[in-house]
């Protein structure tokens, strides 16, 4: 069947893949969680007319989320074309 | 000719956005014209409404795929609008900047609740979901752990957290369409059925995806317009998502001239920390875990593009979620602006004819003075008393947060072309939502329990007809439901997303990523995750009497009751694990299985009858 890849193959492809969903999942939980618990601090910063901290949860973080899904979408089809395991 | 239609996307919905821009203006002459208000409002809820039960009549299909999953064709991006139009609810559309309005900063958790979820939902489930082939979400659960237990318990957190949430949505369409059709709410409610029914029930999910990408192009424009129009008179620069900073300036300014205890940018002045975190945590596991979200994704032509259709259904939400806080600042900034210019006190017979005429929606506690609802002056100057004989001051005036996106246009003088505009796009926010919902609901009735579980032996024809009869009792029950205001299932939408993330994210994001998770640990962790929030729940906004306020209720750490799925996703991850460890392993063919589930080459695992 044209779907199987050798054993050692898939097993790195996983590896790469997990490795790739943890480095997102850090970058959602520091854009989700991390930063806003210093919104005090960053509110004193003025970013475009903007308090920093409240910018952040109204704008930055949203804009980190799209670009990090699109990125994540390019790094995995690049680990899947590395594997050979992409569709055809 | 089927085709013809997705070679050609960009041609007919580019001829659809030309079209729509050319009836605005057309709405805009003829009100020069002095064509009355009451004739516009119709005409934009009319011509909506005929576009979208043109398009559904048009994609309506005798073929089970399209029905289940639009045949599995759709480009990435116009997955992204669908999904979009699917995700922005009625309470989006109306209530999100009321919201932020009112709460200021701490607002913000649903901004970024309601976001940050689809990171989860693009690396953790919709390319393997797509891999797999399923129709339905308990499609997955019911094929990777075995047997009909998996799958009934899929569906029944399914239920629970998609049934009280399209009566929600009816409920609003309702509510839009009385306002804006002045017609009764109880057959303005029937309007919106009808308005969900023509787009749904020929065609299933090929004609619901057509029409939430035409749903989600008017929702967009009517939520950006006058965003648009109040950042170009108050700045004379037409972007209110950067421009609005400035703005909120000039609101902290107002509120020492005003003397408002609480300012708008100041985090954490209505929740606490905790609060705010642990709801963010709730909204986006179940963003991740709510199956009318999750199915869009199956409708894709390849996983790449399900990858893809993710980032651009997050674009598509981000548009009108960035947008959110500007609209709310700008519209606190102009009511603000009332008062300062009055010198601090509105004098009674300066009340403007728009309050009247939102205080006089009967039922619904709109907008309030002093806490009486504005109906006349007298009642208001009754209510606010001797001492404040002058005038009524910025903190006595209270506005219902489900009226400051519709009512703003008019609170700004906008003409009514405008206000017919915004009128069109909740009305499209709110049908779009309900169809997905609905979709799911009866698609999980129709494939899982009728096909896989009572006659699985049925003919194409048969199981289409039961789909849509199936649809149709969901459709009217949910209606009926919605035509007696029930207060408590409206309240009760706010639970969909603990419920979904409790009940399903451990499961569905367990079977793709740890290949040792057996049908019992499954199981367990979906009746103890789901149960342990759904106890939370009703205990602590009922208490087991199901009585509000008798004081028997549940009250674990203070946490709020919108935040229940704190308790029950940690659960359910923990009683998957252990328990999946304590029972033997999954057979050789289902670790195979697994293998070919995590690898997007060899086309889909299911391989659906058609």
């Amino acid at each position: 069947m044209s779907d199987q890849i050798a054993p050692e193959a898939a097993a790195a492809h996983w590896a790469k893949t997990r490795t790739l969903m943890w480095i997102c999942l850090v970058v959602w939980a520091v854009f989700s969680f991390l930063i806003h618990m210093f919104v005090g601090y960053l509110n004193q910063i003025t970013f475009f007319d903007f308090p920093l901290g409240f910018y952040m949860a109204a704008q930055g973080s949203l804009i980190v989320f799209v670009v990090l899904i699109f990125w994540f979408a390019a790094r995995q089809n690049a680990i899947d074309e590395e594997f050979g395991a992409d569709e055809d | 000719m089927r085709g013809d239609f997705t070679d050609n996307l960009g041609r007919i919905y580019g001829i659809y956005v030309g079209a729509f821009a050319i009836f605005v203006i057309a709405m805009a002459i003829l009100e020069q014209l002095g064509l009355p208000a009451k004739y516009i409002l119709w005409s934009y809820m009319g011509l909506t409404v005929l576009v979208y039960a043109f398009i559904g009549i048009m994609s309506r299909t005798s073929q089970v795929s399209e029905y289940y999953v639009a045949g599995r064709s759709v480009p990435a991006v116009y997955n992204g609008m669908a999904t979009g139009a699917d995700w922005m609810s009625g309470a989006s559309f109306v209530g999100m900047a009321g919201s932020l309005y009112v709460l200021g900063y701490d607002g913000l958790a649903f901004v970024l609740g309601w976001t940050g979820g689809y990171v989860l939902v693009a690396v953790l489930l919709a390319p393997y979901l797509r891999k797999f082939g399923a129709y339905t979400v308990p499609d997955f659960l019911g094929t990777r752990y075995g047997g009909n237990m998996p799958r009934l318990l899929g569906i029944i957190v399914l239920f629970a957290a998609s049934f009280t949430y399209v009566t929600a949505q009816i409920y609003a369409s309702g509510v839009i369409a009385s306002r804006f059709l002045g017609i009764d709410f109880e057959w303005a409610v029937f309007a919106g059925l009808a308005g969900i029914l023509v787009c749904s029930m020929l065609g299933g999910m090929r004609a619901v995806t057509w029409t939430q990408v035409a749903q989600y192009i008017i929702l967009i424009v009517a939520y950006l317009v006058p965003a648009v129009w109040m950042s170009t008179v108050k700045t004379g620069v037409p972007v209110p998502q950067i421009m609005y900073g400035s703005v909120l300036g000039d609101i902290t300014g107002y509120e020492q001239q005003l003397g408002v205890a609480k300012s708008h940018v100041q985090p954490f002045t209505n929740y606490t920390p905790r609060d705010f975190f642990f709801l963010i945590f709730c909204l986006m596991v179940g963003t991740a875990s709510l199956p009318h979200i999750l199915m869009r994704f199956f409708t894709t032509p390849t996983v790449r593009e399900a990858r893809k259709s993710v980032g651009w259904s997050l674009f598509f939400i981000f548009l009108l979620y960035f947008t959110a806080p500007a609209y709310a600042a700008f519209a606190k900034f102009n009511v603000m602006d009332m008062f300062v210019q009055a010198g601090g006190t509105l004098p009674y017979d300066q009340i403007p004819a728009w309050m009247y005429r939102w205080g006089n929606i009967g039922g619904n506690a709109l907008i309030s003075i002093c806490g009486v609802a504005v109906t006349d002056q007298a009642a208001v100057m009754a209510a606010c008393g001797a001492e404040k004989a002058a005038g009524f001051s910025f903190a006595d005036l209270t506005l219902g947060r489900d009226m400051i996106v519709l009512s703003t246009p008019e609170i700004a003088n906008m003409p009514w072309f405008v206000i017919g505009l915004v009128g069109a796009g909740g009305f499209a926010a709110a049908l779009s939502t309900a169809d997905g919902l609905l979709l799911a609901i009866a698609n999980a009735l129709s494939h899982d329990i009728y096909f896989k579980m009572i006659d699985p032996h049925a003919d194409t024809k048969r199981r289409l007809l039961v789909a849509k009869l199936i649809l149709l009792v969901v459709a009217i029950g949910a209606a009926l439901l919605a035509q007696t205001k029930p207060s408590d299932i409206l309240s009760m939408v706010a639970w969909a997303f603990s419920l979904a993330a409790a009940g399903l994210f451990a499961p569905l994001v367990l079977g793709v990523w740890d290949a040792r998770t057996t049908r019992e640990g499954a199981i367990a962790g979906i009746v103890l995750g789901f149960g342990t929030t759904l106890f939370y729940l009703v205990g602590n906004v009922y208490g087991f009497d199901l009585i509000k306020g008798s004081g028997d209720e549940v009250n674990w750490y203070d946490v709020k009751s919108i935040s229940a799925g704190v308790f029950g996703i940690p659960v359910a991850f923990v009683v998957t694990f252990v328990v999946s460890r304590l029972t033997p392993q999954p057979s050789q063919e289902m670790q195979q299985f697994i293998r070919r589930l995590r690898v997007p080459r060899g086309g889909q695992l299911l391989e659906q009858a058609h």
